[in-house]
């Protein structure tokens, strides 16, 4: 039991847990932003946006998520010189949290579009009757329904943008959690379950939450016709 | 996306003056990537130090025989070994534990809901480190890191596999088992042969999606020292510093065996749903969520509805029919397809079918 | 518990073979050709060193290995190359998986705990890489203030920079020294710090004269050849056949032809002919 709290006093944790998080937090965010507009794209009435936004879509689901980390430090950073920062470690935090963003929007875009079919078609055609243009049916009817349709596979969406932030290892971010339990291990190797557990745990601890409530709110939001 | 013109609904049919916008802003919109492109490309051509990353003399070793031959081809076959016996392993394991949360005995129950939980909830990196670390601590040290994936895979999608087969039997019609049950099968038996044969079937083209996911994880394991294809790529970039190069060619061959499972994938329901009275087609996502194995049917139901970007025919019937849709069951109707999990008559899903 | 837990791995491992029969036997079809075997473990990645091109193995790890063990009396092709990636060196040698190692192997009082060392068969130190353009500029580890360094994760050596030497540099970590030295051509970095020999190895699979090594080491790093603990009899085989081959001039042919244009010379004085002979006891 010593060891345990060694390994907590030795190492500190709680704040590479907060580098996850915060990778989390902020590329739910921009993964919202990037995924609503796509998906405006997707049902706008003008081919050539669907057609990008189908793109986009497609590329980034069927590209492992470790080859767009490496790309981010070795191509946008290391040969277009695109940098967030002269400070390293802070740049390599916004190209990681860049990277999720992009392969999590596409996810994002797929479960508005599943929200969005759960509208039904009357809805549409009731804004067009009142004369409402694309943009104010979108915005006013269409979405706001398709979010509250979309709760669920928009939760699993952000569970499975917490756990891939660990990738962000690929990306140079050495403050993040599998780097350092990789690090602890190496030095505690005959504490390594106790080390997997803690670690595991953690992330146990905070996706069952989001879970829960995902399914408390799916059922609360869905809209019942 | 075959019949937007005629069947969007969320605008209304552009004119001659609409269609000369959209016209000028498609021409607009092609010059602004295009132009962006160019940068790009002219950004790698043109680097303000390091050299041109587009010559030929980078490019050759990433694409010539030899690089097929000695690094992608052994890299590639890597990959695939370990995704195909992580989807075996992972069904194993999902249909294990997916039964084992459908039976009707508690501490069967327990054990594998927790085991569920845990790994759906650890992300698969920790557990590939974890494992690849544990097995060669144990003298697995030989393939410490290709039992390290696999068993990673195994654990994590096997956990969802045990939700497809949860949900899947979830979704059957209540006939289902009600006539197994008619026939004089107890409930375990009429589950083994009757209701779990079926999820299963229905489940199929899932479980090519969650193959795509398993391919593209495999990636992961060039974090832990294994030679699949990422790995071998960057051992060419390695020998010949074309780093850049040799990843784009990995990403290219990445791409093009996930989008061809994608495609398989949902062409393969319809094949499927004539030999199952489960829903047979590919979730968006599988479910994740804790608890929710819901997610399946109402992203089902929200696919049926495809129309307005051009989509199917409805196949689940709907309290909703048209414009002039309320009617006068209006307080209750909702409760017959499955938004509100409360009801008692809502454990067995109670879609009907149209032929 | 843990024992329990090694049973039921064994059993679903077991399992998992009879669904894949290839992939469990494919492990095994190096070792059917006839004669005894000797198991070597080298570094697949590291060009100059130890690197594995299809099915053929090269660099200077490999060619000293070749050589020890044709002293030992195994042939070429009675050699089973095995890769021994950092991390996971004390255990290959601790299972028994494999007989020798030479994998950029630092002797070091904590490793020499659980393994033996023969050897040196070489000394190391550790430098820097460098683009050429910037060679006035960076001549040593303390003129790092304010530059950018990069090393692989899980290694010391940028931290040991930075402790000892330059507090204000900034620190990046990749996975492998190839996407460092990338990094460094492209001007994202502006140095790499490992072992000199190393960097050469990169510097020379390079070829075209980019990239420099600084050439003044900050540590010593002895390379030895690990082997099973007490194995007293196989250590002193082994440090004849080194001692022969720095006799012979074989290990002065392997420096060179490995590191081939670079203008790498080892550090002559801790790679003196007698200085190395010395050590091996």
């Amino acid at each position: 039991m010593s060891g345990f709290a060694d390994l907590f006093s030795q190492y500190d944790i709680l704040a590479a847990f907060l580098v996850n998080i915060e990778l989390t937090l902020w590329s739910a965010l921009l993964s919202l932003i990037l995924g609503v507009i796509l998906v405006t794209m997707r049902i706008s009435p003008i081919a050539s946006l669907r057609g990008f936004a189908a793109g986009w879509v497609e590329f980034f689901k069927n590209m492992p998520l470790t080859i767009i980390m490496v790309f981010m430090v070795l191509g946008v950073f290391g040969q277009l010189k695109f940098q967030f920062s002269d400070n390293f470690d802070t740049n390599f935090f916004w190209l990681a949290v860049t990277g999720l963003s992009v392969y999590t929007s596409a996810f994002v875009c797929e479960s508005l579009r599943s929200g969005i079919n759960t509208v039904p078609l009357g809805q549409a055609e009731a804004a067009r009757s009142l004369g409402l243009n694309f943009f104010q049916s979108a915005s006013i009817i269409i979405l706001p329904q398709a979010f509250r349709g979309a709760v669920a596979p928009l939760g699993n969406t952000l569970i499975a943008l917490l756990k891939n932030s660990t990738v962000a290892a690929a990306a140079s971010v050495a403050t993040e959690t599998s780097s350092l339990m990789s690090t602890m291990i190496e030095y505690n190797a005959n504490l390594i379950v106790t080390i997997f557990l803690i670690f595991a745990l953690g992330y146990v601890i905070m996706i069952i939450p989001i879970g829960l409530l995902t399914t408390y709110l799916s059922n609360k939001l869905a809209v019942r016709r | 996306m075959a019949n937007s013109t005629s069947a969007s609904v969320l605008f209304d049919e552009p004119g001659p003056k609409g269609r000369r916008k959209i016209f000028v802003a498609n021409i607009i919109g092609a010059l602004l990537l295009l132009g962006l492109l160019a940068a790009v490309l002219y950004r790698l051509a043109n680097p303000p130090k390091g050299q041109n990353q587009l010559s030929w003399e980078l490019w050759e070793p990433a694409l010539n025989s030899e690089a097929w031959v000695d690094f992608y081809l052994p890299g590639l076959w890597k990959t695939l070994e370990a995704s195909v016996l992580a989807i075996i392993g992972a069904v194993v394991f999902g249909v294990v534990f997916g039964i084992g949360r459908l039976l009707d005995f508690w501490p069967v129950k327990l054990v594998a809901s927790v085991i569920v939980e845990f790994c759906r909830a650890v992300p698969v990196l920790l557990f590939m480190i974890f494992l690849w670390r544990g097995f060669s601590f144990m003298g697995m040290s030989d393939d410490a890191s290709f039992w390290a994936v696999v068993w990673g895979l195994i654990l994590y999608n096997g956990s969802v596999v045990a939700e497809l087969v949860r949900s899947g039997v979830g979704n059957l019609p209540k006939g289902q088992h009600e006539a197994a049950v008619a026939l004089g099968m107890g409930p375990v038996r009429a589950l083994m042969s009757v209701e779990v044969p079926q999820a299963l079937i229905a489940m199929l083209p899932a479980m090519i999606t969650q193959l795509v996911v398993v391919l593209k994880d495999t990636a992961l394991g060039s974090i832990i020292m294994y030679t699949d294809l990422l790995q071998e790529s960057r051992r060419l970039g390695s020998m010949y510093f074309n780093m850049l190069q040799a990843l784009v060619v990995a990403g290219v061959i990445y791409f093009i065996l996930s989008y061809l499972l994608s495609k398989l994938s949902e062409s393969l329901p319809e094949r499927m749903q004539r030999r199952t009275m489960g829903i047979a087609k590919p979730p968006v996502q599988a479910p994740i969520a804790i608890m929710d194995p819901s997610n399946v049917p109402a992203q089902e139901r929200a696919q049926e509805r495809e129309r307005p970007q051009g989509g199917a025919e409805p196949l689940y019937p709907d309290h909703y029919h048209g414009s002039n849709a309320v009617t006068e069951d209006w307080r209750t109707s909702h409760l017959e397809h499955g938004h509100d999990p409360k009801h008692p008559d809502m454990k067995p899903k109670l879609f009907q079918r149209p032929e | 518990m843990k024992h329990m837990f090694k049973k039921a791995l064994a059993a679903v491992a077991a399992v998992a073979c009879l669904g894949s029969m290839a992939a469990c036997g494919s492990s095994n079809d190096a070792s059917k050709s006839d004669g005894p075997k000797i198991t070597i473990g080298i570094k697949f990645d590291q060009p100059g060193l130890g690197f594995k091109k299809g099915n053929t193995y090269t660099g200077f790890d490999v060619d000293v290995a070749k050589y020890v063990a044709k002293k030992l009396g195994y042939s070429e092709d009675q050699i089973v190359w095995k890769e021994a990636p950092s991390k996971q060196r004390e255990t290959l040698i601790q299972n028994g998986d494999v007989d020798l190692i030479f994998a950029t192997y630092t002797i070091n009082d904590k490793r020499k705990e659980v393994v033996d060392f023969a050897g040196p068969y070489f000394v190391a130190g550790q430098d820097l890489l460098i683009r050429n353009t910037d060679a006035g500029t960076i001549t040593g580890p303390d003129s790092l203030n304010g530059k950018k360094l990069c090393s692989v994760t899980g290694s010391t050596s940028a931290q040991n920079v930075k402790d000892k030497f330059a507090s204000e540099v900034q620190l990046m970590e990749q996975t492998g020294y190839a996407e460092c030295v990338t990094a460094l051509i492209s001007g994202t970095v502006d140095a790499v710090t490992t072992d000199d020999i190393i960097l050469a190895g990169l510097a020379a699979a390079k070829g075209n004269g980019q990239l420099k090594v600084v050439g003044k080491t900050f540590s010593e790093e002895p390379y030895g050849v690990g082997l099973k603990k007490g194995d007293t009899e196989l250590k002193s085989k082994v440090n004849a056949a080194i001692k022969d081959m720095i006799e012979d001039g074989s290990w002065q042919k392997a420096i060179d032809s490995n590191m081939q244009g670079t203008g790498y010379t080892p550090d002559a004085k801790l790679n003196a002919k007698d200085t190395l002979e010395s050590q091996l006891s």
